[in-house]
């Protein structure tokens, strides 16, 4: 019997499968796109040693009560006034002009009563536990806002125009700074130094206290 | 004459669907890259709060934990307390030390010293549960966290 040539696969429905797994795969796909606001927890401390002695003024106070309100420094505030709040506080540099602790970059008011630079300004964060996490998250977002815009303007000025603080550091981070990654890091530092992310947090009261 | 005939005009000729399978195939393969296939089933609310002061959160060295008020199907049974949820599984704020370790463990060894931890929290939650997870956090010295959010601020609305 004579060998008969192989008749050739249709391909035709080779489409239709492909549809098919394409379709499944769209389907089942998330995109992730996680981000978020980092943080360092402070480390575990003993109990006995005392807290470093911080001055009155240097301390900026952030009261969030169980009905996601404000209360900053004694006052009453809305939200969207907290950013400028904290910038005013951070950027006072109160220390008279000679002295050791004489911000020589602050644009502030120099108001002796508020802080006297941004390396001893501390924010402190008072929340309750019935605080909601959206608001919560929203006083954070603030005060990161409050650092990086003030980060943003003394990287421009040592740096130059181009140098924004906040944008370096998200294109190093994503790997895609063009040029010396380690100069810009060593740049980035330099501008940590000068305002240092000073936000302290309180052990949350519980109601009533 | 009529050795070239005229070819009959008007009828446009079939689009050629070789090529058809191929592309197809090629967007199968980008989804089939990029999918990633939930491996936890979310048994809590889970609707992030906005910000714009956002980092992006590396993901091979992150352990997730979940927040948030039970989902519907689950509120019989645990109410509408705010509950973590690590893995697929409810954990209990006295077991979160153990629960986390574990999480810890499945990460690449070189990177597990520095994990960070991604906190998806409702944004109903109460900070209370938050900042008992943070102390359990110290606790066991993983203190690198991020907040994770959805684009967007707050003051919009």
């Amino acid at each position: 019997m004579a060998r008969r040539a192989t008749p050739e696969v249709n391909a035709g429905s080779m489409a239709d499968i492909a549809f098919l797994l394409l379709i499944f795969f769209l389907v089942t796909t998330t995109i992730e796109k996680d981000k978020g606001i980092a943080r360092q927890l402070p480390p575990k401390q003993d109990e006995d040693i005392p807290p470093p002695p911080l001055k009155e003024k240097n301390i900026f106070i952030v009261n969030v009560n169980q009905n996601d309100q404000l209360l900053v420094e004694e006052e009453l505030m809305e939200l969207k006034d907290l950013k400028d709040a904290a910038i005013a506080f951070l950027d006072n540099g109160g220390a008279p002009a000679g002295s050791p602790e004489y911000c020589n970059y602050c644009k502030g008011s120099r108001d002796p009563s508020s802080s006297d630079n941004p390396i001893k300004a501390v924010i402190s964060v008072q929340n309750d536990r019935l605080t909601s996490y959206e608001m919560y998250i929203a006083v954070q977002n603030e005060l990161v806002g409050a650092y990086n815009e003030l980060r943003n303007r003394e990287a421009q000025r040592l740096f130059g125009q181009n140098f924004v603080y906040t944008e370096v550091k998200n294109q190093i981070n994503e790997g895609k700074y063009q040029g010396n990654v380690e100069a810009a890091e060593e740049k980035l530092k330099q501008v940590q130094e000068l305002f240092p992310l000073k936000l302290s947090e309180a052990e949350p009261k519980k109601r009533g206290e | 004459m009529s050795k070239f005939k005229k070819k009959k005009g008007g009828e446009l000729p079939p689009v050629n669907t070789a090529s058809l399978p191929d592309i197809v195939f090629m967007l199968l393969f980008f989804f089939m890259v990029v999918t990633v296939l939930r491996n936890n089933e979310l048994m809590i609310k889970n609707e992030l709060p906005k910000a714009d002061e956002v980092e992006k959160l590396k993901k091979d060295r992150s352990v997730f934990i979940f927040a948030g008020e039970p989902s519907k199907q689950y509120q019989a049974k645990y109410g509408t307390e705010g509950k973590i949820q690590i893995g697929d599984k409810f954990t209990d704020v006295s077991n979160l030390q153990f629960a986390l370790t574990e999480a810890r463990e499945k990460l690449r060894p070189e990177l597990q010293d520095r994990v960070v931890v991604a906190l998806k929290v409702d944004k109903e939650t109460n900070t209370g549960l938050v900042s008992d997870i943070k102390e359990e956090l110290r606790e066991l010295n993983m203190v690198k966290i991020i907040y994770i959010a959805a684009p967007g601020s707050q003051l919009d609305n």
